[in-house]
């Protein structure tokens, strides 16, 4: 069974008495099917969970402010301590606990990564459907923007315009979404262009069906695989773009992130000796987008097209 | 549609898109906050002082004024000076040109080189414990941002072993006489090792990918039945045979990996104190130096640009299949 002919059950075959609760229960059978026997796949939704778990429960796990500076017993700055009962992963330069960073820091990277990955799928995949569905002028001018986006330097655009609305988390967000939905938009196009040359599309433009209810209630379905798989791909994007915002020094001054915790570190020397303040921020970086590429394979393999990542 | 016309249509869209680019540029960096002058206004530069500097460089003049004379500035190469080194930003971003270029376009093509064999190996013995455990390494060396690449270099070749300086392109103080004596230098390649590994092993791992799929595909084909029916080797098989036919697909993202090599410049150059246009680019952004930044998107933007342009037609020249109204 492939990955479409299983979100089809709660789709657009499914006779219209099935209440809501059941398609949520098929939805999530469906999904634990698709993962049955994937162990990489598996790895990557529990690693993924792990890190939305940990951005919820943050300020529950994190055993100081991690904002507090803390002292010595001779009422010194704790400065870089080594990892200890107290603090289980050190101290920083300005005597914060590395720790509870991190563990603020998974809030930044988990909701840029989701909220940017989610806005620019949502719009690259109706830019994807109109532009195949209607062709002509709509297409034409469409296809250019994409075209246009692709030429666009990325990380140099994001830092410039990061740089002008001013680096505000949503403003990341915002600016990531912007360039990001490029993609999905190129390859949802793509795969609709096969679509509307299905039976299923003339049967239900024969009943004289709207545009609308095509594109949305016939359409979609079956190309939403794609659209996940290109979420997976966008949060991967997302997260390293953000980190590596941060890291130039350009990100929300206001909030702790681990691409920031590595710029502090980085510009204050401290990757020649301090392990523990450098090495834990990177680490949960590398895991957390390593998660949705493991979670993206898996999908590949029901989805198989072209892929051009 | 024959090659002559579809290339004649692609050349059509990139003037285009570089209009839009122009456009957006000389948008983007109109909207930027502050001016030139901001960031002397705490040394008390009196407000008569502040309107001379503007007036002086043209912004006090109305936008639609400006925005022709910088396109027809843009177009001749007239990139004006940088406010920051008060110097042609011309003269400032050719040096800087040429050392990214010497740094990303040898990680660039290693990546491929290196992502490419190593894909083909993967696709090779796949089913294995070796394909397994490759394939998690690229992964993993894909899901490190470049940074943490380089400071994970940095951290093992440098403060563990001590093989390797920590940054910058030569050796403080070392003498330079022409253009050729400043990179045919062993100190150069000495500087050069740490960040073009650090490029290699991010970029090389979205070609691996592609390349180990594709192969996968090939060898499933009949024909590399046949050769081995035939008696011929496996490894010339894999790489003389199998191979050439996996590589088509691989071209399709050498555009995407240009991009990510564009973008990752600010990056590697900055974490490894390497005096490119990366660099020179987030400095100039924080001290509102437009001309240079602008200059420097502009570079960038171009070499996307003109890439994805020769990307696509490589990509319809190699492939006969490919119908050239698709695009």
């Amino acid at each position: 069974m492939s990955f479409s002919d299983i979100l089809n059950r709660g789709g657009s075959d499914t006779p219209s008495g099935v209440g809501i609760g059941q398609r949520i229960r098929e939805a999530f059978q469906s999904t634990v099917d698709l993962f049955s026997g994937e162990r990489m796949g598996q790895f990557g939704v529990f690693l993924l969970i792990t890190f939305i778990l940990l951005a919820m429960t943050a300020p529950l796990l994190a055993p100081y402010n991690p904002d507090t500076r803390h002292e010595a017993e001779d009422g010194s700055l704790l400065r870089l301590a080594e990892p200890s009962g107290d603090h289980l992963l050190g101290t920083n330069h300005e005597g914060q606990d590395v720790l509870s960073q991190v563990l603020y820091g998974t809030q930044v990277s988990v909701f840029v990564g989701l909220f940017a990955a989610l806005i620019a799928v949502f719009i690259g995949t109706n830019v994807g459907l109109i532009t195949a569905y209607y062709g002509g002028l709509v297409d034409d001018i469409l296809m250019r923007l994409v075209d246009i986006a692709y030429g666009l330097p990325f990380l140099p655009f994001v830092i410039v315009l990061v740089f002008i609305f001013g680096a505000d988390l949503f403003n990341i967000v915002l600016v990531i979404a912007a360039l990001l939905w490029r993609d999905s938009a190129r390859v949802v196009r793509a795969e609709v262009l096969t679509q509307k040359e299905r039976d299923y599309v003339e049967s239900a433009e024969a009943i004289g069906a709207s545009d609308f209810r095509i594109l949305y209630r016939h359409i979609l379905p079956n190309v939403l695989p794609i659209a996940f798989l290109y979420i997976a791909f966008a949060i991967a994007y997302a997260v390293i773009f953000e980190a590596s915002i941060a890291f130039l020094g350009y990100g929300d001054p206001e909030l702790i992130s681990w691409g920031k915790m590595l710029y502090q570190a980085y510009t204050f020397g401290a990757i020649r000796f301090a392990w523990w303040w450098v090495i834990p921020p990177g680490i949960l970086l590398m895991f957390l987008v390593s998660s949705v590429f493991f979670i993206g394979r898996t999908l590949e393999k029901f989805t198989n097209p072209e892929l051009r990542h | 549609m024959g090659l002559q016309r579809y290339v004649g249509r692609r050349l059509v869209q990139l003037v285009i898109t570089y209009w839009v680019f122009l456009t957006l540029l000389f948008g983007i960096f109109r909207l930027a906050p502050g001016d030139p002058t901001s960031m002397y206004q705490m040394d008390g530069l009196s407000p008569e002082a502040r309107q001379q500097i503007l007036e002086r460089l043209g912004l006090n003049d109305p936008l639609h004024v400006q925005y022709m004379r910088f396109m027809v500035d843009f177009i001749t190469g007239n990139w004006g000076d940088s406010f920051r080194y008060g110097e042609p930003v011309m003269d400032i971003i050719v040096i800087k040109f040429w050392n990214t270029v010497l740094l990303m376009g040898p990680a660039f093509f290693l990546a491929f080189a290196i992502g490419i064999i190593f894909g083909a190996f993967m696709g090779w013995v796949r089913g294995t414990k070796k394909e397994k455990g490759g394939l998690i390494l690229t992964l993993f060396a894909r899901s490190s941002p470049e940074f943490w690449i380089g400071i994970i270099v940095l951290m093992v070749f440098t403060f563990q072993l001590g093989w390797f300086p920590s940054g910058g392109i030569r050796a403080p103080g070392a003498e330079i006489n022409s253009f050729w004596g400043r990179y045919l230098a062993w100190d150069f390649l000495h500087h050069l090792a740490l960040p073009l590994l650090t490029g290699v092993i991010f970029y090389m791992a979205t070609p691996t990918l592609l390349m180990r799929s594709s192969m996968i595909s090939v060898l499933n084909s009949d024909f590399v039945e046949m050769k081995k029916a035939e008696g011929i080797p496996e490894y010339i098989i894999l790489y003389k045979h199998a191979a050439r036919n996996s590589i088509l697909p691989v071209t399709t993202v050498v555009a995407i990996v240009i991009g990510l090599t564009i973008g990752g410049s600010l990056v590697i150059e900055t974490v490894f104190n390497w005096p490119g246009m990366g660099r020179e680019m987030v400095q100039s952004v924080t001290y509102n130096d437009y001309n240079v930044s602008q200059a420097i998107f502009f570079l960038m933007g171009s070499v996307v640009i003109f890439m994805n342009l020769v990307a696509d037609i490589a990509y319809v020249y190699l492939d006969p299949r490919v119908r050239f109204d698709e695009q």
